[in-house]
Order: structure tokens, then C-alpha cells, then sequence
């Protein structure tokens, strides 16, 4: 038996690296991923909780989590995609100006 | 002894069953080759491997001993990593996605652990493998894009986005056979289809015929097989993805198709053909003496082919298997307890047998697609005809 | 230390791992391939914890769609290594040891609170299709039409981003 609180410490590890990953990287796509690793976090978290408690509501939640993710990685992907050919680069420092 | 096998049955039974059934795998694959060069040949009118051994029966040997011994390079300029893992990635899914497919009804305990004819028995194990369906996209576009090459890089781009397309049309013509069973677990939708006990009328592929066309062209174009396989075409792209792998990674990937298109014909007979149920109504239990009678004369058929052959080998060896296959026929009709046993994987071989030899000739026959002609047909009409199959 | 507190460090560390090599890679197709692994071992987690579906969903909708729209963007783009930064020196100094004392303090805090929730659960009770599912078309049906709203706008989004300008 694992109890609760472990999977809500790596939880919490894993967003926090997340957190390091998007400030400290400088490439758009690995932005976006650091993004997507701490959706993935809260997801545990929400999965957690839901065992827990003895009740499926978390993890229907979770599938809506999943569900809009992919949403947001499509659209968000497709503007990396045209930001990056106008801009010859995928360094976000160079992405500080509405002017090319 | 007994005490520790007994505490330890439910990690030892696995790993048995895993070591068979890898085993039986890849000799299946090996052979699998040689089946298909010889029936391709023969559509072609010609004989394909006839002189290593009696009917070129040892040739996947000779292909094997071949793949160990030549060089493997690896060209400059490879991301490493991608590089070695796109092979392994391909195999370890292919392989994994074998483990949840039962083989045959039976319960029976070993060493006081109660087991079943297939390695895991999981709720969702269709969801599992689409899983790995999904994962096994990987192992083509890093392959295409670890080798530093053009022909590479096009080859495995072009063919993972053909594996997205056709994946959403094959887990959608599904959707018919889960509603009709209930049940995502395999053996459910068996049972499913045992239930009325007509034997042939009572399979799947009845209700549901469009659904069993489109999920057959989708698998198809999942494992990259014609008519689709445009991305590893010799003679469009050089090889497609695989290019620049050589000898064992190359044998890597040609056995995880092989190893696909098992787990594809496995899955067709489950879902739509009744897995391991008789064609024929339970009432008529002769047929169950079937299987022992099809042993006994296609010994007889070898025995008679292989007196006469050509090289003192094959006038030694097929007589020699045609002796052992009577023999295991023999012993079948002698003991009705096995008999019974064996009935379940007979027919669920012997359907998996039918759609393997389908898709070879598929690739005697038809031509390959066009790639943009590939993609209009995955989602201008087979996606919506699959969502038209759940009505 | 039973079987299911192994099996719980074995993927906590490969999910841990996997994060901080994306942290630490240089290119970004190895960050995908690090995220991927993290993902297949949250998976199984979930599998850990009963939740059977929604680790099929996680592997078969992030790990086999998402992630493979991110390996294919980064293919496309040609994405190579990082360039290195002309940041302060001051941002990585104190900002590594910061996120990590907040984690840290999250963690804690978490810990201390634990009397509140009862263990989870793992072994035994999986959460069946049927009972995800009444939920879903039962209680959360209005989220889920404006999620399927959400889709399709999404895809209306993708497409007209994909359009060349004529």
C-alpha cells in the first residue's frame, strides 16, 4: 500500500521541475513541454486524490486535463510553427518584439 | 520445492509463458519469411528458395546466420541516441504487444496458480493495445530522423504521419465489436461471441463486415505493408527510414513488422472471427476430430513428397517430419483429453494462418499506393466510413 | 517494503529522472524523448493506483498523439541544439536553489497534512470503463459537449494556421 501523500510529493517534484525547465530553457518547443510536464503533474495529482477518496470524479477530470492539453498543443504548435519561419529562430529571447 | 514454486508461481508461470511464447514468435517469423518469398514466387510464377534445404526450408536459417555475420556500420553524423533506440523501441513494442492476447479458453493451475492460455489477462487489454500501436509511431520517425539522411528523414516522416492517419480509422471501426461484446478485455469479446454457440454465424464479422474491411486496410497501413507501404518501397525511396541500418538493426526492424502483422492477424481472428471458437456449431462434435485428421494426412503428403525428392537430405528430413506429424496425430486421436485441450489454439492458429497468408497476397498482388493518394484515402474515406460502421 | 512501495519508487525515479534530463538535454528531440518517458511512467503509476483507463488514455492520447505532434514539429523545424544563454549569472545561482526550496516547502507542507487522507487504495480496486463513463455522460456531460466545442475549434484554429497565404 502507497500511501496518498508520496504521490502528491512527486507531484509536486515534478511541477517544480517544470517550473525550472520553462524558466530556465531558451527553446520554444522545450517551453511548451516543460508546460505539458507540469500538466502531467497536477494529472497525478488529480489521480491521487481521487483514489483517495474513493471516488472517480478525479479521474473523468483528468481525461477533460488530457483532453484540453491536447487542444492547446495543437494550436500552440501551429504558432511555434509560423512564429519560428518568420522569425528564422526558435530562441524565445528573440521573440520579445511584436516587430520582426 | 513445491512450497517455494508455489510462493513464487505468479512471478516463474510468467516468465515461462514469456520464454515460449518469444520463442514460438520468432521461429514463426522466421518461417513467416520463408512463406512469404515462397507463395510471392509462386504468384509470380516462379519458385523462390528451393536449395537450401528440402524446399528451401532452412533458408530463414541461412538469413539469420547472414544477419549476424555481416558488418553493422553506423554512418557519421547519427544521433546516437535515436539512432540505436528507434530499432529496440520497435522490436520491444511489437513483441509486448503479444502478451496480452489469449490463445485459447482454458483455465488450468500450475504449481496452485491459477493461469490462463496467454501471458496477461487484463480489463482493457484491446486499450493496451492500441496503446502500443500508438507508441510504435516512434520507432519510425526516430529512425528517420537519428540516420543523417535525406531519403531517411522524408521516408520516416512520410510514414509515421501514414501510421497517425490509419491509426484513428482503426480504433474507430472497433467501436462496433466493443459495442456489440461490452467489454474491452480480449477474452470478453470471445465470449461474447461464443455465447449463441452457432459456431460460424455467430462470429462478429457478420454484424459488422464494414467495420472487419476498414479495420483490416487500417492495420495494414499501421504495420507498412502493401498496399501501403510507399515509405519502404525499394524502388520509391531507396528504403524508406531503414536506410542506413545494416545487419542486426535492420533484422530488428523486418522482424518487428513480421511480429506486427502476427499481432494484426491475431487481433482480426479475436474481434471479428471468433478467436478460438470452432466454425463449426458445438453440436457437431465430430469435428472435433478435425485437427488430428488434418495432422495425419498432411503427413502423409510430406511422407509422399519427400521419398521422392532430389538431395539425400530432403529424402532424409521430410520424410522424417512427415513421420513426426502422423505421429502427433495419432497420439490425438488416441487420447480424446488432449484432444479437447487442443481444439481452442487449433482454430485460433489456423485463422491467424488464413490472414497471414492474406497478406502475402496482398503482396504478390496488388501495386502500392501513391503517397497523397494514401492520405486522401485515410481521411477523406475510411475514417468516416469507420464511424459509419458503429450504426 | 512490499511490492507495490518498490514498483512506486522504481517509476517515481524513472518519472524524476526523465525530468531532469529534460532539464538538462541539449537538444530538444532528446527533451521529447525524456518527456515521453516520463509520461509512459506516469502511466504506469496510474496503473498502480487502479486507474486503468486513464493510464490507456495517458499513453494512447499524450504519449501517442501530442508527443508525437512534438517530435514531428521538431523534425520539421529543423531544431537544433540550444543556444546558450547571455542571462545573469544571478538567474541560475539563485533561481536552481529557489524553485527547489519551493518544491521543497510544498512538499512539506503536503507531508505534515497527511493525516487528513486516507492511503490510497491501489491493489485491487480498479476503476472500471463503466463506472468512468456513467460519470462522464451522466454528471459531466455539459463539460464534456464544451470540451468536444473545444476540440473542434481547436481544429478550426490548426487549419486556418496552416494555411499558406494566398
Amino acid at each position: 500500500m502507497v500511501p496518498t501523500d508520496y504521490y502528491l510529493i512527486l507531484s509536486a517534484i515534478l511541477f517544480g521541475l517544470g517550473i525550472v525547465a520553462f524558466v530556465f530553457k531558451r527553446n520554444i518547443i522545450t517551453l511548451f513541454m516543460a508546460i505539458e510536464l507540469m500538466l502531467n503533474a497536477v494529472n497525478l495529482a488529480f489521480v491521487a486524490f481521487s483514489r483517495a477518496l474513493g471516488k472517480p470524479d478525479g479521474e473523468v477530470f483528468v481525461l477533460f486535463v488530457i483532453v484540453v492539453a491536447a487542444a492547446e498543443a495543437a494550436v500552440g504548435l501551429g504558432i511555434i510553427i509560423l512564429t519560428a519561419r518568420n522569425r528564422h529562430s526558435l530562441n524565445v529571447e528573440r521573440v520579445d518584439l511584436l516587430k520582426l | 520445492m513445491n512450497e517455494f514454486l508455489a510462493s513464487y508461481a505468479f512471478l516463474i508461470v510468467p516468465v515461462i509463458k514469456i520464454g515460449i511464447l518469444v520463442f514460438l514468435v520468432l521461429t514463426v517469423d522466421a518461417y513467416l519469411t520463408w512463406l512469404e518469398r515462397k507463395v510471392v514466387a509462386h504468384i509470380q510464377t516462379r519458385w523462390g528458395p528451393y536449395r537450401v534445404g528440402p524446399h528451401g526450408l532452412l533458408q530463414p536459417l541461412a538469413d539469420g546466420l547472414k544477419f549476424i555475420f555481416k558488418e553493422d556500420p553506423m554512418p557519421a553524423g547519427v544521433d546516437k541516441i535515436a539512432y540505436f533506440l528507434a530499432p529496440f523501441l520497435t522490436l520491444m513494442l511489437a513483441l509486448t504487444s503479444l502478451a496480452v492476447i489469449p490463445f485459447g479458453p482454458q483455465r488450468f493451475t500450475i504449481w496452485g496458480y491459477e493461469t490462463h492460455l496467454g501471458i496477461a489477462d487484463v480489463n482493457i487489454s484491446l486499450l493496451v493495445l492500441f496503446a502500443i500501436t500508438a507508441l510504435a509511431v516512434y520507432g519510425v520517425a526516430l529512425a528517420g530522423w537519428a540516420s543523417n539522411s535525406k531519403y531517411s528523414l522524408l521516408g520516416g516522416l512520410r510514414s509515421s504521419a501514414q501510421m497517425i492517419s490509419y491509426e484513428l480509422a482503426l480504433t474507430l471501426s472497433v467501436v462496433g465489436v466493443l459495442l456489440l461484446a461490452g467489454d474491452f478485455s480480449l477474452r470478453g469479446i470471445v465470449e461474447q461471441q461464443a455465447q449463441s454457440g452457432k459456431g460460424l454465424l455467430s462470429w462478429n464479422i457478420f454484424p459488422q463486415i464494414i467495420g472487419f474491411l476498414c479495420f483490416f486496410t487500417a492495420a495494414i497501413a499501421e504495420t507498412n505493408r502493401v498496399p501501403f507501404d510507399l515509405p519502404e518501397a525499394e524502388s520509391e525511396l531507396v528504403a524508406g527510414f531503414h536506410t542506413e541500418y545494416a545487419s542486426m538493426k535492420f533484422a530488428m526492424f523486418f522482424i518487428a513488422e513480421y511480429t506486427s502483422m502476427i499481432t494484426v492477424s491475431c487481433l482480426c481472428t479475436i474481434l471479428f472471427f471468433g478467436g478460438w471458437l470452432s466454425p463449426f456449431p458445438l453440436s457437431w462434435t465430430f469435428t472435433q476430430f478435425l485437427p488430428p485428421v488434418l495432422l495425419i494426412a498432411f503427413g502423409l503428403w510430406t511422407i509422399y513428397d519427400g521419398i521422392r525428392y532430389e538431395t539425400i537430405f530432403g529424402r532424409l528430413l521430410l520424410p522424417g517430419v512427415g513421420i513426426a506429424l502422423l505421429a502427433l496425430g495419432g497420439a490425438l486421436l488416441a487420447f480424446p483429453v488432449i484432444n479437447s485441450y487442443i481444439q481452442g489454439p487449433f482454430w485460433f492458429l489456423a485463422k491467424v494462418f488464413v490472414f497471414l497468408f492474406v497478406y502475402i497476397w496482398m503482396r504478390g498482388t496488388l501495386p502500392r499506393f501513391r503517397y497523397d493518394q494514401l492520405m486522401t484515402f485515410g481521411w477523406k474515406f475510411l475514417l468516416p466510413v469507420s464511424i459509419a460502421t458503429w450504426f | 517494503m512490499n511490492a507495490p512501495l518498490m514498483i512506486f519508487f522504481v517509476l517515481a525515479a524513472v518519472a524524476v529522472f526523465g525530468a531532469v534530463s529534460l532539464i538538462l538535454q541539449r537538444e530538444p528531440i532528446h527533451s521529447a524523448l525524456s518527456l515521453i518517458v516520463v509520461m509512459v511512467a506516469l502511466a504506469g503509476l496510474y496503473l498502480l493506483m487502479g486507474a486503468e483507463f486513464v493510464a490507456a488514455v495517458q499513453i494512447i492520447v499524450y504519449g501517442g498523439a501530442i508527443m508525437v505532434l512534438f517530435v514531428f514539429v521538431i523534425m520539421l523545424l529543423n531544431a537544433g541544439e540550444e543556444e546558450r544563454t547571455n542571462f545573469s549569472k544571478l538567474a541560475t545561482y539563485a533561481g536552481i536553489p529557489l524553485a527547489l526550496a519551493v518544491t521543497g516547502f510544498i512538499a512539506a507542507a503536503i507531508a505534515r497534512s497527511g493525516g487528513y487522507l486516507p492511503a490510497a487504495a491501489p491493489n485491487g480496486a480498479l476503476t472500471s470503463t463503466k463506472t468512468l463513463s456513467m460519470l462522464l455522460f451522466k454528471e459531466f456531460v455539459y463539460p464534456f459537449e464544451l470540451t468536444s466545442f473545444l476540440i473542434l475549434v481547436a481544429i478550426l484554429g490548426a487549419i486556418v494556421l496552416a494555411q499558406r497565404e494566398n
